[in-house]
């Protein structure tokens, strides 16, 4: 008993100390939810996954589905539109973004103002108002699809959305048009106003602020790098590729690594606009099955998950590009 | 606007994490204690439950809450009101947010027996239709093929949406939307061809946003039934007992013929049926642990069915049809109070 004067016998005795009244806590508290659940006759477990939905799915990516398929298989498709839509989000917002945060600084008066006023006015607007704005902008602003504008030949837009030929085959190249048939368009790709109401918020939304990070990994390289390459006798486009730009990419990767998961984790108002996400499947399966808690439990598991995977590809990025010395 | 849901959740974890055991007989204890009733309500359905120019809730649904609380505290004004969405509405009951949930809800079996929540009976029978622009010149639901449908989640209205078109071979795009509010503005504003909901709500949502109501018409195919119902939390037999019989008196009234107007002078009757009602004969109000005059308060400050029924649907056009009283046609009735 004597060896409980040293500090790490210590430490790990209230370690494992602490770690039982953990588990402990954890267990009663599963047991009581268990044990009222049952009480008051709620269902629960996750056997409803297997079970017939029943209710059909405005839009889908990849999967197929209809209403004789599975909840699995209903919130299997509320994932991938999810994904589609927080997926290109990201890409377009980075995009625009680095040009933002370009603009930013550019020595163009007019040029630098009228980024800085976007991402004013973007980043000061909430983003549930903002896609309210867009869907509405859609809905109400664009003809039905009967008056559909027609801009370039095969290309419909409407408040049904956005009509596009696709391609069907290469050479000959073939493609599908949509074809105004009964109520709506059937034939070629259609971009449902919900989609596209989502997917501008959300790229428009998270641009603002990766122009910011853009803008302050570029300002915090040392100045004399600069006047160093100028010297040098480069160009400025050639600084800012090869000796700016990725420094401040060092900068610039973990604070973009939280845009990534904030846009992702915002892609969750998609169900105050109707887009059929994982978050509003998740819902319509709550409210059917009445198990609340196993569906927040599934909804809590796809976000963490995704989010842990933007995160370990980050830090993956963000150790390859980090200076040697720096490695941790 | 996750905030809500996610926090209902977390309070109805809370509650089952934290109180060992469900007590009866406790609601009604609760709410004399704090001084009024908590009633779910819609979040603004015309006819319903809405609040007026001067923020008075106003509907059947409300009107039900105020006989429960006449009843309970022979006072109808001791309600405090929560309007709830669709999807938040049974959380709400179960983790004990509302005494009472009294939302145009539809009774069905798996909501019977797997919520945790018993309906005390009818107050609405409805069905499910569809509302359509009158310029796409649809007669029928069994001419929309490939129409666009904007619905309200959260609602039996999904699925019996889905069931009819696969059992007619036919195809359409749902644009399901949580907040009623969002719903009508997608639908008027032309996002879909058709609106679909409980009848009662399509009349109520036609006369109260459309800009011109003869725009739209109301196909004939009702594709359910809707019976709504107001519920209660299991475990509390007693309370159970007092909304379930706050609904049979409202009925009972009309069928006896005793209304706001008429019930002080006919609480002399002669008639033993209404002398058990008004309380001057029997004990009543004690077998249901309250004042013998409860069932007079209902009908003296608010009304019996049929007066609520007249003063919130009949302005909007809706026809009483299967909510007339047993012995005229319709399907409201209640066991004798004896």
């Amino acid at each position: 008993m004597g060896s409980l004067n040293q500090p790490r016998v210590r430490s790990v005795a209230y370690q494992t100390l602490l770690a039982t009244a953990l588990i402990l806590a954890v267990w009663y508290l599963i047991a009581n939810v268990v044990e009222n659940l049952g009480q008051r006759r709620i269902a629960s477990g996750f056997g409803f996954l297997a079970r017939e939905a029943g209710f059909e799915i405005g839009e889908t990516t990849f999967l197929s589905y209809d209403a004789a398929d599975t909840y699995l298989r209903a919130l299997a498709v509320g994932f991938l539109n999810t994904f589609r839509a927080a997926s290109l989000a990201i890409i377009v917002s980075t995009l625009l973004g680095a040009l933002i945060g370009l603009a930013r600084l550019s020595r163009n008066w007019l040029l630098e103002k009228i980024a800085a006023g976007y991402v004013e006015v973007i980043r000061n607007v909430p983003l549930v108002v903002q896609l309210f704005f867009w869907y509405a902008v859609i809905t109400d602003l664009l003809p039905a699809p009967a008056e559909a504008l027609n801009p370039l030949p095969g290309v419909f837009l409407s408040n049904r959305g956005f009509g596009f030929p696709t391609l069907v085959a290469l050479a000959p190249i073939e493609l599908n048009y949509p074809v105004l048939s009964g109520f709506n368009f059937s034939g070629g790709g259609l971009l449902s106003p919900e989609f596209a109401a989502l997917f501008l918020g959300l790229a428009l939304y998270t641009a603002a602020f990766i122009g910011e990070i853009v803008r302050a990994g570029i300002l915090a390289v040392d100045h004399g790098q600069f006047e160093a390459a100028y010297s040098l006798g480069h160009s400025q486009r050639q600084v800012m590729r090869c000796i700016v730009l990725p420094q401040a990419l060092r900068i610039i990767v973990p604070p973009l690594t939280s845009q990534f998961l904030n846009c992702t984790k915002n892609s969750s108002l998609a169900v105050a606009i109707g887009y059929p996400d994982l978050v509003s499947i998740a819902n319509t399966t709550i409210n059917q099955t009445g198990q609340a808690i196993e569906g927040i439990a599934i909804i809590m598991l796809v976000y963490l998950t995704i989010s842990l995977a933007i995160s370990g590809f980050m830090n993956w990025y963000n150790r390859r590009i980090v200076l040697r010395g720096n490695k941790r | 606007m996750r905030v809500k849901p996610t926090l209902q959740t977390a309070t109805l974890l809370f509650t089952l994490l934290s109180s060992a055991h469900a007590h009866g007989g406790a609601t009604a204890d609760a709410a004399l204690k704090k001084g009024f009733l908590r009633c779910g309500v819609n979040t603004g359905i015309t006819g319903f439950a809405q609040p007026d120019s001067n923020g008075e809730w106003r509907g059947v649904d409300v009107d039900f809450c105020r006989a429960v609380g006449a009843a309970l505290f022979g006072d109808a004004r001791k309600v405090r009101y929560t309007p709830l969405t669709a999807q938040q509405r049974f959380t709400a009951l179960q983790s004990g947010e509302v005494d009472l949930l009294a939302r145009n809800t539809t009774w069905t079996m798996s909501r019977d027996t797997s919520l945790g929540l018993n309906f005390v009976g009818i107050n609405f029978y409805d069905g499910q239709g569809f509302m359509v622009a009158r310029r796409l010149k649809v007669k029928s639901a069994k001419e929309l093929n490939g129409a666009a449908i904007c619905v309200q989640s959260g609602t039996t209205t999904e699925l019996n949406l889905a069931d009819y078109f696969r059992a007619k071979n036919m195809k359409f795009k749902p644009v399901v939307i949580e907040k009623l509010e969002e719903v009508l503005n997608a639908y008027f504003a032309g996002r879909c061809d058709v609106y679909t909901t409980d009848v009662s709500g399509l009349i109520s949502a036609r006369v109260s946003r459309a800009v011109n109501p003869a725009d739209h018409v109301i196909l004939p195919e009702v594709i359910s039934k809707e019976p709504f119902g107001p519920a209660v939390r299991h475990g509390d037999d007693h309370w159970f007992d007092v909304v379930k019989w706050t609904l049979f008196a409202t009925i009972e009234a009309e069928d006896l013929g005793l209304t706001s107007k008429n019930i002080e002078q006919q609480a002399q009757s002669h008639d033993p049926a209404v002398q058990r009602f008004v309380g001057v004969k029997g004990d009543f109000g004690k077998m249901l642990g309250l004042d013998n005059r409860w069932a007079y308060n209902i009908i003296k400050q608010v009304g019996n069915y049929g007066e609520s029924f007249d003063r919130n649907l009949t302005p909007l056009g809706l026809d009483r049809g299967l909510n007339k009283l047993w012995n005229r046609g319709g399907l409201m009735y209640a066991p004798p109070m004896r």
